[in-house]
């Protein structure tokens, strides 16, 4: 136990600048598979025959792709298009766009939950479609919508490991190069792993603080 | 002010409305009878758009309507409606419900609308409540609070559907009362009910329904007290004297 605390003293701070790039990976691809997933979600319910296609089109697409093979293509395929990302820049757009499919299908249940009078009544008082979504369907629907949202954060979070094989130093890469060269494989992976766990509990409880909200109007 | 030419409307293959030709004139308030299913409701939502028709033509004040082009949303904001379930909207308070469309679809500025709201909402003996969450409403109240929110778009008439028939019976009185103050003052209504007192004592003419089509129309005592069509005389004898 000693040994272990001794380690932990040497090595939490290589590992924290693994975890500020965990930190900057899942709030940037949480961001970005937030707003595409909205995309997607509306596109799927505008009633365009059009847009419905493409965004069920696009989901199925996207959900069909392992993660890492949506960030090989990315990073290592999409320079030969002209594309050339660094490897955090590939990372979260990689990460986003492959989580927007669960997030569009959230989003898509919760607007779907909403009573259809909802809508009626939105329309009788002369309400177009834009409007409607915004002041009567997605206002209520988020309350549907945010407690499968925190457990896809808490996904998020542990999937932003996945970057690490396109070479972003983040957490779980931070540790596997300090054990590779240390060899104290169990002292830096517990390490990592209380680290994660630290950076969940936070979520976990937002979640609930977000239920509670909700259920109390 | 309303007026319907040859309406039909199906669904899938079930044919609703078969032909309604009918007019409502302004001040007028005309109750729509007649048994479930008959088409009541359609009649109602293909006039404010929320159904489209499939043949004939409705207008209101000589403006066409079609659900689906953009004159749609002008149409609806001339004539409101309000419905048997209430429909108002549970995340915003009472005074929230009346105020969200003069404030987001006719852009008033926000002291105008929420003054006009509470007025409104006094107006239909609600003036304690606008702070108040709809579910914490009971259903007459809730559907109090719906006919101050179409009132607050300053229409031109509104379409009642049903409104008293998710009610409890003791609720149903006090939302009959606003509605005929609202007659009283003049506004062009149209109400499906099966209130028969109210359509009696309230309404200029009476349409019964049934079928898809119109059986007989008149003045509201005359098609009420002496109703000619068998079909009318039938509905009336088990709605009036169900046992």
């Amino acid at each position: 136990m000693q040994k272990f605390f001794h380690d932990a003293v040497e090595f939490v701070p290589i590992l924290l600048q693994g975890v500020w790039l965990t930190i900057v990976v899942t709030v940037g691809s949480l961001l970005l598979s937030t707003v595409l997933g909205l995309v997607w979600a509306l596109m799927r319910v505008s009633g365009i025959r059009i847009l419905v296609w493409l965004s069920a089109a696009l989901i199925n697409v996207i959900r069909g792709i392992p993660i890492i093979v949506l960030l090989f293509y990315i990073y290592f395929v999409m320079p030969d298009f002209g594309i050339a990302l660094s490897a955090l820049q590939a990372a979260i757009i990689g990460l986003g766009i492959a989580y927007s499919a669960y997030q569009a299908e959230n989003f898509r249940a919760g607007i779907e939950a909403i009573d259809r009078g909802q809508i009626e009544a939105a329309q009788t008082i002369g309400m177009g479609w834009w409007l409607t979504m915004r002041r009567v369907v997605l206002p209520q629907a988020v309350r549907i919508i945010l407690p499968p949202y925190g457990n896809i954060m808490i996904m998020m979070l542990k999937d932003s490991s996945q970057a690490s094989t396109i070479t972003v130093a983040e957490l779980a890469l931070q540790g596997k190069l300090i054990a590779s060269s240390t060899f104290k494989n169990t002292s830096v992976f517990t390490l990592v792993a209380l680290m994660y766990l630290t950076m969940s509990i936070p979520l976990i409880l937002l979640v609930r603080h977000f239920e509670n909200k909700a259920n109390r109007k | 002010m309303i007026e319907l030419n040859d309406v039909h409307k199906s669904f899938g293959k079930v044919e609703v409305l078969k032909g309604i030709t009918a007019s409502v004139a302004k001040s007028e308030v005309v109750c729509i009878i007649g048994p479930s299913g008959s088409g009541k409701s359609t009649i109602l939502r293909c006039i404010n758009g929320l159904e489209s028709y499939d043949r004939g033509e409705i207008s209101v004040e000589g403006a066409r309507v079609d659900s689906n082009d953009r004159s749609i949303v002008s149409i609806r904001t001339q004539v409101s409606m309000v419905f048997q379930r209430f429909n108002l909207f549970p995340h915003r308070t009472a005074l929230e419900n009346v105020i969200e469309g003069p404030l987001y679809v006719k852009k008033e500025p926000r002291e105008q609308a929420i003054a006009r709201g509470r007025a409104l909402l006094a107006q239909v003996g609600l003036a304690d409540k606008a702070e108040v969450h709809p579910p914490k409403l009971s259903g007459g109240q809730q559907q109090r609070v719906a006919i101050a929110r179409a009132l607050a778009m300053q229409p031109k008439a509104i379409l009642f559907d049903e409104p008293t028939s998710a009610l409890d019976p003791e609720l149903v009185g006090e939302v009959l009362s606003v509605m005929r103050k609202l007659a009283d003052d003049g506004m062009t209504m149209v109400v499906v009910t099966h209130e028969m007192g109210f359509a009696r004592d309230v309404a200029d003419r009476v349409l019964f329904i049934d079928g898809g089509v119109i059986v007989e129309q008149g003045a509201a005592k005359s098609v009420l007290n002496q109703p000619q069509h068998p079909r009318t005389q039938d509905f009336l004898r088990r709605v009036l004297h169900p046992l």
